[in-house]
């Protein structure tokens, strides 16, 4: 039984407001999504959202507001985490993820993952990107596997400055180059949703913008969630907006709209950065 | 939409600042206003060529407010009701700077008149326009003070009975030029003093809307022109 604070709140947070529901193009699904790390830490509610094809979904709110565990959960990575429990339902073109004929492996290919710290293995950068491909068979020959890692580091914007040391060491790069090396990585295996968990929190600037600037050129393949601690990130690189608080969406509407005219008083506080 | 809570106390007071320099302009624009308009029911020169001063001041703080706006803007990415009220205050003081220029061609008018506009028999129509429009920036002003969107929704309404004093006015003064033809160049005058005051009851309406949409984000200016 929740006691009189918690109502109250619940009662603030109310029911999700805005557009989470999409009428069309949609390609991932969340309906009623439940995560608990245990029987008595529950980190997400009752949580459902649309992720739009060709759209980039920018998942924002306080910290351990449960951005990350929903963000998991799209490619089951919370799998791997002892005692996480999903419940609610959670689908990528109409099928059900958590379904037990789902190789959650496979899965992880088609809905790829960027990390907040850029991590290339400790191997060249050829192998970096040909990693993928090999461990899930997508080439027959050598020479498909050359064309796939270069159509992707070009695609990922790193073809022209590593073209020339595809054996040289992946951590040797940047911290840009490395996460966009790591993007590459995770689009040489053909996927159609990338997920991007706070992908520019250790870049600067520059490399930031250039990783922004990249999600753009991306998004016209595939269907990107990032979560983002920088509220103008999310307002320059989304589409739309989901402002999460204690584990439940608030508000999700288009960013434009997010970003002028917030539904939500709660929404409208996080934003404008005021006392929630 | 408050200016303030934000986490950073100093943002509170920037917005803030802004603000009290908005309404601290509107009431010199407010004196301008009134002060041309009494020149020219009064027929006063002296306080027509007077008022000239508020003009200096009015630029001046136009100019200030507009960088504290670019200031904000560069500094604070203000965003939702911030944002709002940022835009707001930009397009605002367009809109005082404005009333401004028409309260100073008002002044200008009043030291070319040849004879009181007492005498005129439009007075009694000129006098309650400039009530009219008087009534509508004051009201206007108090609108955009205590940011009551619900009040600025009446308030722009009353710039139709000033659109329609106006064209009364100036039916009758078209026949008054065609019989009077010795005094056109007055009568000239006295029309753009009246088309002055009109405009000052546009800019007044928008300052109008700008106030809902602070409160609401709805854009109502073509909405309300529509209807028209
Ligand atoms: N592996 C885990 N085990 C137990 N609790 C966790 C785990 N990961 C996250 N949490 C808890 O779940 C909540 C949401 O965390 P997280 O999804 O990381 O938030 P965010 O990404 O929004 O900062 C927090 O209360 C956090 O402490
Ligand atoms: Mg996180």
């Amino acid at each position: 039984m929740p006691n009189q604070d918690e109502l109250e709140l619940l009662q603030e947070l109310g029911d999700t407001v805005g557009t989470p529901k999409l009428k069309e193009k949609v390609r991932m699904s969340c309906n009623h999504v439940d995560v608990f790390y245990n029987e008595t830490a529950q980190a997400i509610f009752d949580v459902s959202v649309d992720l739009g094809k060709n759209q980039i979904l920018a998942m924002i709110g306080p910290s351990g507001c449960g951005k990350s565990t929903l963000l998991r959960c799209l490619n089951r990575m919370n799998d791997t985490i002892d005692g996480c429990i999903v419940n609610g339902e959670i689908t990528l073109d109409g099928e059900d993820i958590y379904n037990k004929t789902i190789d959650p492996v496979l899965l992880r290919a088609n809905v790829g993952m960027v990390f907040q710290k850029p991590n290339p293995f400790p191997k060249s950068i050829y192998d970096n990107v040909a990693y993928g491909p090999r461990l899930h068979g997508l080439t027959k020959n050598a020479s498909e596997l050359d064309d796939l890692v270069e159509e992707s580091l070009t695609k990922a914007g790193l073809w022209k400055e590593t073209k020339d040391r595809l054996n040289k060491p992946g951590t040797g790069l940047s911290g840009g180059q490395q996460q966009r090396l790591c993007i590459a990585r995770t689009i040489a295996v053909k996927p159609e949703v990338i997920l991007m968990d706070e992908p520019t929190s250790a870049l600067d600037p520059i490399a930031t913008a250039t990783i922004e600037e990249l999600m753009y050129d991306l998004k016209s393949s595939y269907t990107i969630a990032v979560v983002t601690h920088s509220m103008q990130q999310a307002a320059r690189i989304s589409d739309r907006t989901a402002y999460f608080h204690l584990g439940r969406l608030v508000e999700v509407n288009n960013t434009d709209d997010v970003f002028t005219n917030p539904e939500h008083k709660l929404t409208e506080n996080y934003i404008t950065g005021r006392f929630g | 939409m408050n200016t303030q809570d934000h986490i950073s106390q100093a943002y509170n007071d920037e917005l803030e600042e802004v603000r009290s320099k908005v309404l601290t302009m509107g009431g010199l624009v407010e004196d301008h206003f009134q002060g041309a308009t009494k020149a020219l029911l009064k027929g006063d020169t002296e306080l027509a060529s007077d008022i000239a001063k508020y003009d200096y001041k009015v630029n001046a703080l136009e100019v200030e407010i507009d960088d504290d706006c670019t200031s904000l803007i560069a500094r604070r990415q203000p965003t939702a009701g911030d944002l709002r009220n940022v835009f707001a205050v930009i397009k605002i003081v367009t809109d005082l700077e404005r009333i401004g220029d028409e309260s100073e061609k008002i002044a200008s008018f009043v030291t070319e008149l040849s004879v009181d506009t007492k005498s005129m028999t439009i007075y009694n129509s000129l006098k309650s326009m400039i009530k009219t429009a008087r009534e509508i920036l004051s009201a206007a002003l108090d609108c955009y003070a205590r940011l009551d969107a619900k009040q600025a929704l009446e308030v722009a309404k009353l710039d139709e009975d000033l659109d329609s004093n106006f064209n009364d006015l100036k039916r009758t003064l078209i026949t008054y030029l065609i019989e009077d033809v010795k005094n056109i160049e007055d009568f000239i005058r006295v029309m753009w003093c009246a088309r002055s005051i009109e405009r000052v009851g546009d800019h007044a309406k928008n300052i109008c809307q700008y106030v809902v949409y602070v409160a609401h984000g709805n854009d109502i200016r073509h909405i309300t022109d529509q209807k028209d």
